[in-house]
């Protein structure tokens, strides 16, 4: 690719022989056939993703790989959920996995307030949202969702869904 | 040389260990490849399948010492499909029949059965050294044969393998008689072992000076474990993690006081960082540190732990401990010679590792030598800064996670800032290369690399201009490795000659095709070209014209193998 403008070819410092060159059209890109290119014979897993990409050993690869599965209760559901939370950026996203998750049992997520909490390694159970989300992944072992009436007599404020409590606590 | 008696020469040949200087030697005259044969005890043999054993056997009797590698090395990340091949079985047959007196076998990705564990523990009453390296297939029940049988074994050294666990005792299996021990790794075990038995193996092991926990050693046992093995040079804590019981916590921290002679650590596989200032009493005297496995530890405590190693030679770690990191262990450990930074599951963070990273360590560490390094970007700059920095380097390799990424202050190709490596580096023997790249790199590395040995390429080049460069020019090239490249039959078959020079090549998903790869086998009567065909039904011939999915070809003096499953064709 020719730099913009200033023309400074002349002066680039090079090894090797001299006589200039572009990029050549024939070239595998990666992110072509990372992004589902027709044709490609290269091998793709079924998340699309370049198999053996990065080079890192299949050994190392599953002791290293983040899945962080726990378990999540809710109070008044008939039995418990997992969710991967290596899967979720942040607080928000995890409230709407949350909200989702439990949607189907028809508990009123919107107007039953709730408040969720964790047990974290030390095994305390703990407010959602008070630590950074990195710090908080790694210390959660479980959720559960709580019903506000459980908590009363905390001093929290009500915060609607739970979508809404999580980000009032951080904030 | 000729006028001393044999037995002069004999004694002479006995300070020669290498395995290159022993084969220099087998070609001077008749009688030194005699002589050299007959004392040869170490032999290594980087392709299981360019000989067979009994050729082996014939030609070195008083073999000691058996290393073994088996799958090509695009095996590790999941490029050769299951079954290939690597088979140790028929070696170990072969040695027994043979009436070896086998003391050491040494084997990387090979398959391993729990029967060839077995016959291996029968069949070599002196037999004092099991090494496995990323293979597969056995048990701890293989294992258990090996404890109970090999009276006098030194070491199991377990290295990366998948194991499964049969819930036996293995351990168990060691006999009281037992007290030989000096190496025992089973870090890579995933099931539980009883740590009472380990510790009564611990004790009655005077000389162990290396041992590597698995994870299910808790913070207990491991206190009493060690505080049995003061004498211990290198420790793989298995699992470190919080223990309520603070009295616990401070025994261990007076134990690893204790521990004179650690050199080396690596492990915590399972850890709570703070439970890491128990180490802190060994960290100023070691010279390895291997962290890479130790998804627990955050980048600041990472940063925390590397200021108190300055006598590091060798650092594995996760790309965790950030460019920032990278400057702490640049400014600590002055003595660095080998650094690995391998990519950790980036959840909500941002780009760990870049470019600045690698300046500040070659800035910092210029004893640098080898090199592995994942990172989200590399300009040319930064390579070139590098190369001016670190004239010594005989690995280098470099994995952008974006396998194409141009240089992003540029938006140029890494060819000059490779370029520039192998024009400082005089001395390399590995390469690795990763983001987008022209021709011009492998002109560069065809003009410059002359020790280059072993040659690792992705998602690179665009011509066969780019591969012949690199056949023409790398004269003491053995290992070449391509995957998703567009060189094809005009690049593969203009120097057929060339891969006699060479153990093996391996091409993957480039422009080849099954009738380059004809003309090539037919040329080539000492060369296996083994085409992999995995979509096709077994007895289907696939057209001259067809692009080959995977081929690998190795030199070999053993002929076409009979254990080759049915995908793979020999053509």
């Amino acid at each position: 690719m020719a730099k913009e403008g200033l023309g400074l070819e002349i002066t680039e410092l090079r090894l090797g022989l001299p006589g200039g060159d572009s990029s050549a059209s024939k070239k595998r890109v990666f992110s072509e056939i990372d992004g589902g290119e027709n044709g490609s014979s290269t091998e793709r897993n079924n998340k699309n993703a370049v198999v053996g990409w990065p080079p890192v050993c299949s050994y190392r690869k599953k002791k290293t790989s983040s899945k962080m599965y726990v378990k999540v209760s809710m109070d008044g559901a008939p039995f418990l959920r997992k969710i991967d939370l290596a899967m979720h950026k942040d607080y928000s996203h995890l409230a709407f996995a949350l909200d989702n998750l439990f949607a189907s049992y028809g508990i009123d997520a919107e107007n039953c307030e709730q408040v969720p909490i964790y047990e974290d390694k030390d095994g305390d159970w703990m407010l959602v949202g008070d630590v950074p989300w990195e710090m908080f992944i790694e210390s959660c072992k479980r959720l559960r969702i709580m019903k506000r009436s459980d908590a009363k007599g905390f001093g929290l404020q009500p915060k609607g869904s739970l979508k809404g409590f999580i980000e009032g606590v951080k904030n | 040389m000729n006028y001393f008696p044999d037995e002069v020469i004999e004694h002479i040949f006995e300070y020669v260990g290498s395995h290159r200087d022993r084969n220099a030697l087998s070609l001077v005259c008749r009688s030194w490849y005699r002589i050299e044969r007959c004392t040869r005890e170490k032999v290594f043999i980087g392709n299981c399948y360019s000989i067979t054993p009994e050729r082996l056997i014939q030609r070195f009797p008083s073999l000691k010492s058996l290393t073994l590698k088996g799958k090509p090395h695009f095996a590790d990340f999941s490029l050769v499909p299951h079954g290939w091949g690597g088979f140790v079985y028929p070696w170990i047959e072969a040695l027994a029949k043979g009436k070896v007196g086998l003391e050491e076998l040494r084997l990387k990705r090979m398959v391993v059965s729990d029967e060839s564990l077995e016959l291996l523990s029968r069949a070599f009453p002196n037999f004092k050294s099991l090494v496995l390296v990323s293979c597969e297939e056995f048990t701890t029940d293989g294992l258990a044969a090996i404890a109970a049988n090999c009276k006098r074994l030194r070491e199991l050294d377990l290295q990366e393998n998948e194991v499964d666990d049969h819930k036996g005792q293995w351990l168990s299996c060691f006999p009281d008689s037992c007290t030989s021990l000096v190496s025992l790794n089973f870090a890579c075990l995933k099931g539980e072992i009883n740590t009472g038995v380990l510790e009564r193996l611990v004790a009655r092991s005077p000389n162990l000076k290396s041992l590597r926990l698995n994870r299910s050693v808790p913070l207990d046992a491991l206190q009493r474990i060690v505080a049995r093995a003061p004498q211990l040079v290198d420790l793989g804590v298995g699992s470190l993690v919080h223990d309520p019981a603070m009295e616990t916590f401070a025994k261990l921290m007076t134990t690893m006081n204790k521990c004179k002679s650690i050199t080396s650590l690596s492990g915590f596989l399972e850890v709570t960082p703070r439970c890491l200032t128990a180490m802190y009493p060994i960290l100023p005297k070691l010279t390895s540190l291997n962290l890479s496995y130790a998804a627990g530890i955050p980048g600041s405590d990472l940063i925390k732990l590397i200021r108190h190693c300055k006598k590091l030679q060798r650092l594995w770690i996760m790309d965790s401990i950030g460019d920032k990191g990278l400057g702490v262990v640049a400014n600590t450990c002055k003595e660095l010679q080998e650094l690995r930074v391998f990519p950790s599951d980036n959840i909500g963070q941002h780009a760990a590792v870049t470019e600045k990273g690698l300046v500040a360590i070659s800035m910092g560490c210029p004893k640098l030598h080898s090199l592995l390094y994942f990172c989200h970007q590399m300009t040319n700059a930064a390579l070139i800064t590098v190369a001016k920095n670190c004239p010594n380097f005989i690995r280098f390799r470099l994995a952008i996670l974006d396998a194409t990424k141009p240089d992003p202050d540029t938006n140029q190709p890494l060819d000059e800032g490779f370029g520039a490596i192998v024009q400082s580096c005089r001395r390399l023997r590995r390469l690795s290369l990763s983001g987008q790249l022209t021709d011009k790199v492998f002109l560069y590395i065809g003009m410059y690399a002359e020790q280059l040995e072993m040659l690792s390429i992705a998602f690179a080049g665009e011509s066969d201009k780019g591969m012949l460069y690199v056949l023409n020019g790398c004269k003491k090239l053995r290992k070449l490795e391509i995957r998703d490249c567009p060189f094809g039959n005009t690049a593969l078959l203009t120097d057929v000659g060339k891969y006699e020079t060479m153990r093996s090549l391996w091409m993957s998903s480039c422009e080849v095709t099954v009738g380059a790869c004809k003309v090539l086998a037919m040329k080539m009567p000492r060369l296996n070209v083994e085409i992999f065909n995995e979509n096709e039904p077994a007895d289907c011939e696939p057209d001259d014209v067809q692009k080959v999915e995977k081929m690998y070809l190795y030199r070999t003096l053993a002929g076409k193998r009979k254990d080759a499953p049915e995908y793979v064709w020999t053509l």
